[in-house]
């Protein structure tokens, strides 16, 4: 198993275990998605603690999958960043205006924070940065 | 070096090497003979040459001594290796007592001219010998000084790593005050290589640390360049994709100002004047109010 969905109240708790190829991201993406319809989801927690690598591509996946969940009116989070991914990511330049947070339960609690006084599941927030 | 001899030498080249094999005992017994006029001749000039006026002149007497008598021996032998571990071991006493480079190749360089000025008189009579005794006694001087000057050099070489060690060691650490909240206090200059680690360091404190809140106080730092305060711009967001706030204090004025010049794009950065005024801003966020407590 390669990713897992699941769900935990009003949000999504997706997991990747290992590194996915181009394909598989992007399948990643689409699972997520479909997910956020059928759940009525208010946020998502993308946990990638299991990652050691994370290249443009992937990067630029989560940013717009993160994009693409907001306008399907979720939230999103990605955990659990390594240090080592932490700085190639800025090392690369890549602009990611996403939220944030250690692991899985720091995750769950900026959610909680970020979506609390939403109704029906529907973010108003201005989540992220200027669509390119 | 009198016997490595190829065997396909002239019958012209052997006999000359055989003289060289006779004329370096000879050498070395004259030296032997004058040990005591020689040195002192030395030591004279040292002193008339200021060099390691950092030593007692008993000291320079009983270095000097050891010095002619592993110098000769390198004559006698051919083999530096006594005179390594020598040079080691004086460089490693006299290194720290504030002793130059030029002063130890100095005195060495000198030892070799007085030496070199009593061949000239011993065999001033027949200019060909004398020739031929220094065709023997050159090459070994110089290597000697060579052997004696490396030796040095690498000992402060060693030093300096051993120190560029101590202080990479020391230079970043990283420390929790309260519940979530790390410091990272800087100090000295903040070089490209620094700065990497100190990144490092900073990420992986994050995460065993699970921070929250982060201050970097930079008051100790003299001056920033470009790249370093790119690479702290990026370290600032690489700790936010962890999660974790970093709020930067005591930027110097002259900081300030290059940052600026230099356009850096500080927008996202969280900037306060002072450590005080950075602790009080990450308590506040992290929820923490500290209270005077009544009795004082």
């Amino acid at each position: 198993m390669l990713v897992s969905i699941l769900r935990q109240g009003d949000f999504l708790i997706a997991s990747i275990h290992t590194a996915l190829d181009d394909s598989e991201l992007l399948r990643f993406q689409h699972d997520v998605v479909a997910h956020i319809g059928e759940h009525r989801s208010r946020g998502v927690i993308i946990d990638v603690a299991a990652l050691d690598v994370l290249d443009s591509f992937g990067c630029r996946s989560l940013r717009d999958l993160a994009q693409i969940a907001r306008l399907r009116g979720a939230t999103t989070a990605i955990v659990g960043i390594q240090p080592d991914v932490a700085f190639a990511i800025v090392q690369l330049g890549m602009d990611v205006d996403l939220h944030t947070a250690l692991d899985l339960e720091e995750g769950l609690r900026l959610l909680e924070h970020l979506t609390t006084g939403q109704r029906g599941g529907r973010s108003t927030l201005g989540v992220l940065g200027d669509m390119p | 070096m009198t016997t490595n001899v190829p065997p396909a030498a002239s019958a012209a080249e052997r006999a000359y090497a055989d003289e060289h094999a006779k004329l370096l005992p000879e050498l070395v017994a004259h030296l032997r003979e004058h040990r005591t006029e020689l040195r002192e001749e030395w030591s004279t000039r040292i002193t008339a040459a200021h060099l390691l006026a950092a030593m007692t002149p008993q000291e320079v007497t009983s270095e000097t001594i050891s010095v002619y008598d592993n110098y000769v021996e390198v004559l006698e032998t051919g083999s530096v290796q006594a005179l390594q571990r020598y040079a080691q071991d004086l460089s490693e006493r006299i290194i720290p007592r504030g002793v130059e480079t030029h002063e130890v190749v100095g005195i060495v360089l000198l030892l070799r001219d007085v030496l070199a000025r009593s061949l000239f008189k011993k065999y001033q009579q027949d200019f060909g010998l004398l020739n031929r005794v220094l065709d023997a006694y050159e090459p070994a001087a110089n290597r000697i000084a060579n052997t004696v000057a490396v030796s040095f050099v690498d000992e402060r070489e060693r030093v300096i790593r051993q120190q560029q060690d101590a202080i990479r060691e020391l230079s970043t650490p990283v420390l929790q005050v309260r519940e979530r909240l790390l410091i990272l206090p800087i100090i000295g200059v903040l070089d490209n290589q620094r700065a990497s680690q100190l990144t490092e360091q900073l990420l992986h404190g994050i995460r065993t640390h699970r921070a929250k809140v982060v201050v970097i106080d930079i008051t100790g730092v003299a001056d920033v360049d470009e790249p370093v305060a790119n690479h702290l711009v990026r370290t600032v967001d690489a700790s936010r994709l962890m999660g974790a706030s970093v709020i930067i204090t005591g930027l110097s004025s002259e900081i300030a100002q290059t940052l600026v010049m230099i356009g850096v794009d500080l927008s996202k950065m969280n900037t306060i004047g002072d450590l005080q005024g950075g602790i009080e801003e990450a308590e506040r966020l992290l929820g923490f109010k500290v209270t005077k407590s009544e009795e004082n």
